[in-house]
């Protein structure tokens, strides 16, 4: 799985981990290893624990037992921002702005961190040409160019989501997360956004988790089927569709929903 | 996925902003120095010199409610501590050898030592938590200043004399007016730096936080770390605002320390409008009228300080500023003006309903508490008789048809408003 870039060290390594909320056990043993440059889709039918999954990779959950890493560096016990600090940048399932700010300072915000200022109070945002052009030149990969002065809650449902991803991937992070970024989106819509992840995350690690297949297929390098807490198939997209085990277990759950 | 709205982007160029940004500081400064030409009284001189005092304390105060969204109720101390301070600076031998201009930046150094202090464990969580730390601090430093008396004095304060410092270019700071231009001029550094603080990428992570801290932890910021920053710039700014009231009123006590003067800068600070950096400075100027000329014309000038930050939290939430800032799109799209005789119809007669209920609470306040035979009381320039029936019945009267006559108008009102921000289609 390295062979593509000649790393040997995984961007990110999943370790036998386990998840219980009280008894219940959500997650039950994952082992993934995704590598610098794939694009890595989990899938799952709804409660599977997709998300479960991607709150403990991101260490907003503990995790009960294993451990994750992020370029063979531990994470376990980090606080949100030192993990972003090392490279990974996450969005949420539920649209995560600054709703009072405009859609143009959201974008900045995701740059400040990785631009070097810091805690800074010696700075003035609006001097410097660097900040200003990154972020005019992220909003224009999200084509969000025209809103820039609005405020980015006024945005629409659609619009919201490819701003998240713009303060997702402004950081510069080489391993995006996005948590299941067409959720509750039309088919256009759906279709808009999957090419603007495709667009912003050249170059980079993705993983990205999805309840709908379909938008995966034609995405993502790799794909690794959730159920039950379990990864039941990982391979390449046709491998995964093949999979029988995989039909029964997902493509069958999803049928049943559509009928 | 873009065509729903129709609104432009503005698209102006940084320099043109720039000038225009510079505009209401120089109106200010402008205005700092000719309001005691204007008003020449000792009384006047005493008035903005406390208003100004606020403003820095509001301004101050609401880096953390406004910009932070950090909720203090116990603020008062890092004025208080910065100002005691700073009086016992005045009260050393040494003082002779510092100008007086410069007490405020130690008041500031020791408002933000506090400040580094207490914000070092009460910034960790927001919300609820870091309310009631605040709380406890607040109670804590008040509560010693009755304790250890060699610092706060005990039950009557600490008092000096600011005329004993380095005379500064001659001043000696007797006279009220040359104090009046030392709290101006820290004034304007003080608001100056505060609202650049707000312009730095801490101080806009400052926002990020106060919105969503979760995100801001994503983006590489400890939300911790952000608050802390800001609960120090705040100290730093509050022991400033210490410094200046030590050197106005020459004395502090534990009323500079307790939870009532905290109440007061949350309410001056909430009625200015907590959403824009110039809300807190409306607060801060309304309240202090409100406490000093009103309190000259009447002992319920609370109850009626009361009412209006009841009415700015249940109508206004935004407060003054938030208010001014309402009219902003119709001004933009220049209708504006179409408000003007709406506005005159409505609200005067508003005016004149709530002056009449006014009269109506201090008749009845006369009534019950005015010593026996004393009946005469003067209200609006008029005399009359509170325990007769007639001035009664025209209070009442001017009541009734002040308020129906604002009810009658309203509905013009509220269309011209609906007109005023309805953009042309096209």
């Amino acid at each position: 799985m390295n062979a593509m870039t000649g790393s040997h060290v995984p961007a990110l390594h999943i370790d036998n981990l386990h998840k219980s909320f009280g008894k219940t056990e959500i997650i039950r043993g994952i082992n993934l290893s995704i590598a610098p440059g794939e694009r890595h889709a989990v899938i799952g039918p709804n409660g599977a624990g997709k998300s479960t999954l991607f709150n403990l990779i991101t260490a907003r959950f503990a995790a009960s037992k294993g451990k994750v890493s992020l370029h063979g560096q531990d994470l376990a016990g980090m606080a949100p921002y030192e993990i972003n600090r090392l490279g990974l940048s996450r969005s949420f399932q539920i649209t995560n702005i600054f709703p009072k700010m405009s859609v143009f300072e959201n974008i900045r915000c995701g740059l400040l961190w990785s631009m070097g200022y810091k805690y800074s109070f010696w700075n003035l945002v609006s001097r410097s040409r660097a900040l200003t052009e990154g972020a005019e030149a992220i909003l224009e990969q999200i084509n969000l160019t025209a809103r820039r002065d609005l405020p980015a809650g006024v945005l629409s449902y659609a619009e919201q989501r490819a701003l998240e991803i713009g303060i997702t991937i402004a950081g510069g992070a080489d391993v995006i997360m996005l948590d299941e970024p067409t959720a509750g989106m039309s088919n256009t819509e759906t279709d808009y956004i999957v090419d603007l992840i495709r667009k912003v995350t050249v170059g980079k690690t993705l993983v990205m988790v999805e309840h709908d297949m379909g938008v995966v297929f034609g995405l993502a390098d790799q794909i690794s089927v959730l159920v039950y807490g379990e990864i039941i198939a990982t391979g390449a997209p046709e491998d995964v569709r093949g999979n029988p085990k995989v039909q029964e277990a997902y493509l069958g759950a999803a049928l049943e929903e559509e009928h | 996925m873009s065509d729903q709205t129709t609104s432009q982007p503005r698209t102006g160029s940084l320099t043109g902003s720039l000038s225009f940004a510079l505009a209401p500081w120089i109106v200010a400064a402008v205005l700092l120095l000719f309001l005691p030409m204007i008003f020449q009284a000792n009384s006047a001189i005493t008035i903005m010199n406390q208003m100004w005092i606020t403003v820095i304390f509001a301004l101050a105060y609401n880096m953390l409610l406004g910009q932070g969204g950090m909720l203090s109720f116990g603020h008062a101390v890092y004025m208080g501590v910065g100002g005691f301070f700073c009086m016992h600076i005045m009260n050393w031998d040494s003082f002779e050898r510092i100008p007086l201009p410069l007490l405020p930046v130690f008041g500031g150094l020791f408002g933000m030592g506090l400040a580094i202090l207490v914000g070092a464990f009460s910034t960790r969580k927001a919300g609820t938590v870091f309310a009631m730390i605040s709380l406890g601090v607040g109670e804590l430093i008040a509560a010693c200043s009755v304790i250890i008396v060699v610092f706060f004095g005990g039950e009557e304060g600490i008092s000096g004399d600011r005329t004993y410092g380095l005379p500064f270019m001659g001043v000696e700071f007797l006279k009220q007016i040359e104090v009046y231009y030392l709290i101006a001029f820290w004034l304007m550094i003080s608001a100056a730096l505060m609202y650049l603080f707000s312009r730095t990428p801490i101080g806009r992570m400052a926002n990020a936080v106060r919105d969503n801290p979760e995100r801001a932890e994503f983006l590489g910021y400890s939300a911790r770390w952000v608050r802390f920053y800001s609960f120090v710039a705040s100290g730093f700014f509050c022991g400033v605002a210490g410094a200046l009231f030590a050197i106005n009123y020459e004395i502090l006590t534990e009323e500079n320390l307790n939870t009532a003067s905290s109440g007061v800068i949350l309410l001056v600070t909430f009625l200015g409008g907590v959403g824009f950096f110039f809300g807190p400075i409306l607060g801060a100027i309304v309240f202090t009228l409100v406490q000093t000329v009103l309190s000259l014309q009447t002992e319920l000038w609370a109850f009626y300080a009361g009412i209006l930050f009841v009415a700015t939290v249940m109508f206004f939430p935004g407060g003054l500023a938030g208010v001014l800032m309402m009219h902003v799109p119709a001004i933009r799209l220049g209708k504006a003006k179409l408000l003007l005789v709406p506005y005159i119809k409505t609200l005067i007669p508003a005016a004149i309903g709530i002056l009449g209920l006014a009269a109506l609470v201090e008749m009845i306040f006369h009534y019950r508490h005015a010593s026996t035979g004393d009946n005469e009381m003067t209200l609006f320039w008029t005399t009359f008789d509170s325990h007769a029936v007639m001035p009664w019945i025209v209070v009442i009267a001017v009541i009734v048809i002040a308020f129906g006559v604002m009810r009658r108008n309203l509905p013009e009102m509220t269309d011209a408003w609906d007109e005023a921000n309805h953009a042309e289609e096209g």
